[in-house]
């Protein structure tokens, strides 16, 4: 057994409303896993429950076989970090990159902050050349790289990402794709990925799970995806929707 | 210096891509400076101000007289003239000089103030609109109770407690002031809190204690200086206020209140006596005002760091 | 629909220049084309301009924006030249828009059904039942199954495709020439989307509708549209048919239409887009 991260049974209560109705899953050290679905199908909060940003009601959640309780410790954020949707939002408005990257360090008290920032913005692909930006005078997709620079700076094994692309242009989508396998292949990291977008999803991981309304609708592998084999009509009907329009008259 | 020069050393500030830490600071007060200084009426504020502050470093010798010893016996009540620009009051002492020394006890009234509530209402505010739940309720509750009496009435009830004179004026002042601060800290923090970036914060494992104060406190600060800016008018008012009812500043201290209040038995005969402070009051009440007006178009950072 | 009136809107060098403290910004940089009674895609990313081409056509710039052209004319009539009000009367009457999200671009305290009939009798002179009984129908036209209840709910009570399927129904009402749907999906859910886009493509064909649809969702558009203007940096770099879009010759169309993954086609990386800055001049 490697499981990295293993949900069992989560429930996820906001207020009354159940966002997450006893999901489970299972994720291998070193793969790549995807959650589809429509908005409110409880894969971005399957995600910020792992997180411990969100109401765990009940389940349990392991990672690298430790059970997490109710409070997340330092150590669990050396282990796990998270890439957020909106570029605009996930950085500080009044911080430079530089000053954004230097927190993580601060917290978990590394001695080598200059080396390590300097490694993780080259690793990213931005140069030292931005070190002293905020983030207003960054793009979409440099504000992306910042917010996977720092994630890594902890050297995580798992990184959760949710909807890393979604709020880019289909070309800078592409390069934050290849900069996210070329980082997981290069430190072997495990990804657990949300999208709304199949596409994405199969060309990034090995297994996904289809959910819709809190529950999971099936699991599949990203070849018996891609060649049809499924089983649900759910999935079916998202899968005809991400093949663009066909005009039936 | 040449305009080449000067052209260079603006597009060092403005630089999209800033060598160094002090660059980028610098770069982005620049830039401030710019919005701030396009407001011509802020720039006024901003004069008076500054003049405000020249006029108390240099009060010993701007002052032509002594404010505190009068002339009893030829200078009683005179009308302004060129010896006493603003004329002399009915102790025989040079107004000119008593509104100078006073611009000293106006300042001193107004730093402390900003000085002790602001520092209160930031935290506050940001520590309820962090923490939520029982801790928000409580210490809401508790600004809400201040904030339910006028200013200036409860002002009075606490100098009366605490007795009459110009440090529990301030003090006075400063406990009635922090409310409204605690609340814009906590509105702000309020639409922060829950943003991705504060998010990241937390998972970045930071400590409550180092989000509040690292992460939320200078997201508040720059609506809180304008807020203060612009109350700055009030508190002088306040103290002013108190002064004329006698519960600040004590005679014969030049303060601007004391001074009107004193000169209120001749404000119809002798009217510049009452006069002067009061034009001194309203001129930097206005001075105040306007900086605030400039600073939430330089600083707000809703309109757009863009 | 006579052959003569094909041509509904023409377009000739077409400019929006934003002045701002460092200079001009040139945000569309003489944009050519024209429409007839067809779907016209406007394709290109964030900051290619294409969403102000279809602001400027509907007099919707900011202020401060310095709108020009040599020609912009809607059915003959000079747009540039027009006064104010014969412009807002074109507005809605026979032009039509559609924004994104219809969240923002709803009225958040009138009931749906209000507002529609409202549109409705600024431009056309009907009685309240009338204009009831044909909001009711439109509301129906859109594939909304209970009309007379969505009609008096408020738009905060409908979900996103609710919500847009009432836009559509507001902005069809008056019965316009010609409709610019700006991102009219992108805020939707992706079967939802579909729902969407069939409701306005039968509408606009069966209507002989002129419809630009502004997307930055090249294959979307492709699938949709019946020709494709590709706008990179405030300039048309390419007009093409939709069904020839994989013959596409200029590097950035092909740029676009490659570096998205697609279900089946294995690449690891995937392309990416070189931009030349030969493109932008």
């Amino acid at each position: 057994m490697n499981a990295a991260l293993s949900v069992d049974g989560l429930e996820v209560i906001f207020d009354r409303f159940r966002a997450l109705k006893g999901v489970s899953l299972e994720v291998r050290s070193g793969e790549s896993y995807g959650l589809v679905g429509e908005s409110g199908s409880g894969k971005s909060t399957l995600l910020r429950a792992i997180a411990g940003l969100a109401p765990v009601a009940s389940g349990s959640i392991t990672v690298n076989g430790k059970n997490l309780g109710k409070g997340r410790d330092k150590a669990f954020y050396r282990e796990v970090q998270m890439v957020f949707q909106d570029p605009y939002g996930s950085l500080h408005p009044r911080q430079t990159v530089d000053r954004l990257l230097q927190e993580p360090l601060a917290i978990h008290g590394f001695a080598d902050g200059e080396k390590r920032i300097e490694r993780a913005l080259d690793e990213v692909g931005l140069g030292t050349g931005f070190r002293f930006r905020y983030a207003h005078q960054l793009s979409g997709g440099q504000r992306q790289r910042v917010a996977i620079a720092r994630a890594l700076i902890l050297e995580p094994s798992i990184l959760l990402l949710d909807e890393p692309t979604s709020a880019l242009d289909a070309s800078v989508q592409a390069e934050v794709l290849n900069l996210l396998e070329e980082v997981r292949r290069r430190r072997k990291l495990t990804f657990l990925m949300v999208s709304h977008d199949l596409a994405i999803i199969t060309h990034m991981c090995e297994r996904l799970m289809v959910m819709q309304s809190g529950e999971a609708v099936e699991n599949l592998t990203a070849s018996q995806l891609v060649g049809h084999r499924v089983t649900k009509d759910y999935t079916r009907n998202l899968l005809r929707a991400s093949e663009g329009f066909v005009r039936t008259a | 210096m040449s305009t080449e020069a000067i052209q260079s050393r603006r597009d060092w500030l403005l630089s999209e891509r800033p060598a160094s830490r002090m660059q980028a600071r610098l770069g982005r007060a620049y830039v401030a400076w710019r919005r701030f200084s396009a407001n011509r009426l802020a720039f006024v504020g901003l004069l008076i101000i500054l003049a405000l502050l020249v006029v108390a470093a240099f009060a010993d010798v701007l002052a032509p007289y002594s404010p505190t010893i009068g002339d009893l016996k030829n200078a009683r009540l005179l009308a302004p003239s060129a010896a006493h620009w603003f004329g002399t009051d009915d102790l025989g002492r040079d107004i000119y000089s008593r509104i100078i020394y006073g611009s000293r006890w106006t300042l001193y009234v107004v730093i402390l103030v900003a000085i002790i509530a602001a520092p209160v209402g930031l935290l506050v505010g940001t520590v309820a609109g962090y923490a939520g739940g029982w801790t928000d309720a409580i210490l809401m509750r508790i600004t809400d109770i201040f904030l339910a009496f006028p200013k200036l009435v409860l002002a009075l009830a606490f100098v009366a407690a605490l007795g009459p004179g110009i440090e529990n004026a301030v003090l006075a002042i400063a406990i009635t002031s922090w409310p409204p601060y605690a609340r814009i800290a906590r509105a702000e923090t309020l639409t922060v809190r829950n943003s991705d970036y504060i998010k990241a914060v937390q998972l970045m494992g930071a400590s409550p204690f180092r989000i509040v104060l690292r992460h939320i406190m200078p997201l508040c600060i720059s609506s809180l200086i304008i807020r203060v800016t612009l109350d700055m008018a009030g508190i002088i008012l306040t103290a002013a206020g108190l002064g004329f009812l006698g519960l600040g500043a004590q005679p014969p201290l030049p303060e601007w209140g004391t001074m009107i209040a004193s000169g209120r038995r001749f404000i119809l005969d002798q009217w510049w006596v009452a006069g002067a402070p009061g034009f001194a009051i309203l001129i930097v009440s206005l001075g105040f005002n306007l900086l605030g007006d400039g600073l939430r178009d330089a600083l707000d950072p809703r309109s757009g760091d863009q | 629909m006579s052959g003569k009136t094909s041509t509904l809107l023409e377009v000739e060098d077409l400019r929006v220049n934003f002045p701002t403290r460092i200079g001009q910004v040139q945000a569309v940089r003489g944009v050519s084309f024209s429409l007839g009674r067809e779907r016209l895609g406007i394709v290109g990313e964030s900051g290619s301009g294409k969403s102000q081409t279809g602001r400027a056509i509907m007099g919707l710039t900011p202020p401060q924006a310095q709108v020009t052209a040599r020609t912009l004319a809607f059915d003959g009539i000079d747009l540039l030249a027009a006064p104010a009000r014969e412009r807002r009367a074109l507005r809605g009457k026979r032009i039509a828009m559609i924004l994104q999200d219809p969240k923002y671009s709803l009225d958040p305290v009138m009931s749906i059904g209000r507002q529609i009939v409202e549109t409705l009798r600024t431009h056309e002179k009907v009685g309240k039942a009338e204009a009831r009984d044909r909001a009711l129908a439109m509301l129906e036209a859109v594939q909304i199954r209970d009309p007379s209840r969505v009609f008096d709910l408020h738009p905060h009570e409908v979900s996103g495709g609710m919500g847009q399927r009432a836009m559509i129904a507001m902005m069809l009402i008056a019965g316009p020439e010609m409709m610019i749907a700006d991102e009219p999906t992108s805020a939707l859910d992706v079967t939802v989307q579909l729902d969407v886009l069939g409701i306005l493509d039968r509408l606009v064909s069966e209507r002989g509708m002129g419809l630009i649809f502004i997307s930055h969702d090249l294959r979307l558009v492709s699938s949709f549209c019946d020709r494709v203007i590709v706008m990179y940096a405030g300039k048309v770099v390419e007009q093409l048919k939709a069904s020839e879009l994989r013959d596409a010759q200029h590097p950035y169309t092909r740029g676009l239409l490659n570096c998205m993954p697609r279900i089946g086609f294995e690449r690891h990386p995937l392309p990416v887009l070189d931009r030349k800055p030969e493109w932008a001049v």
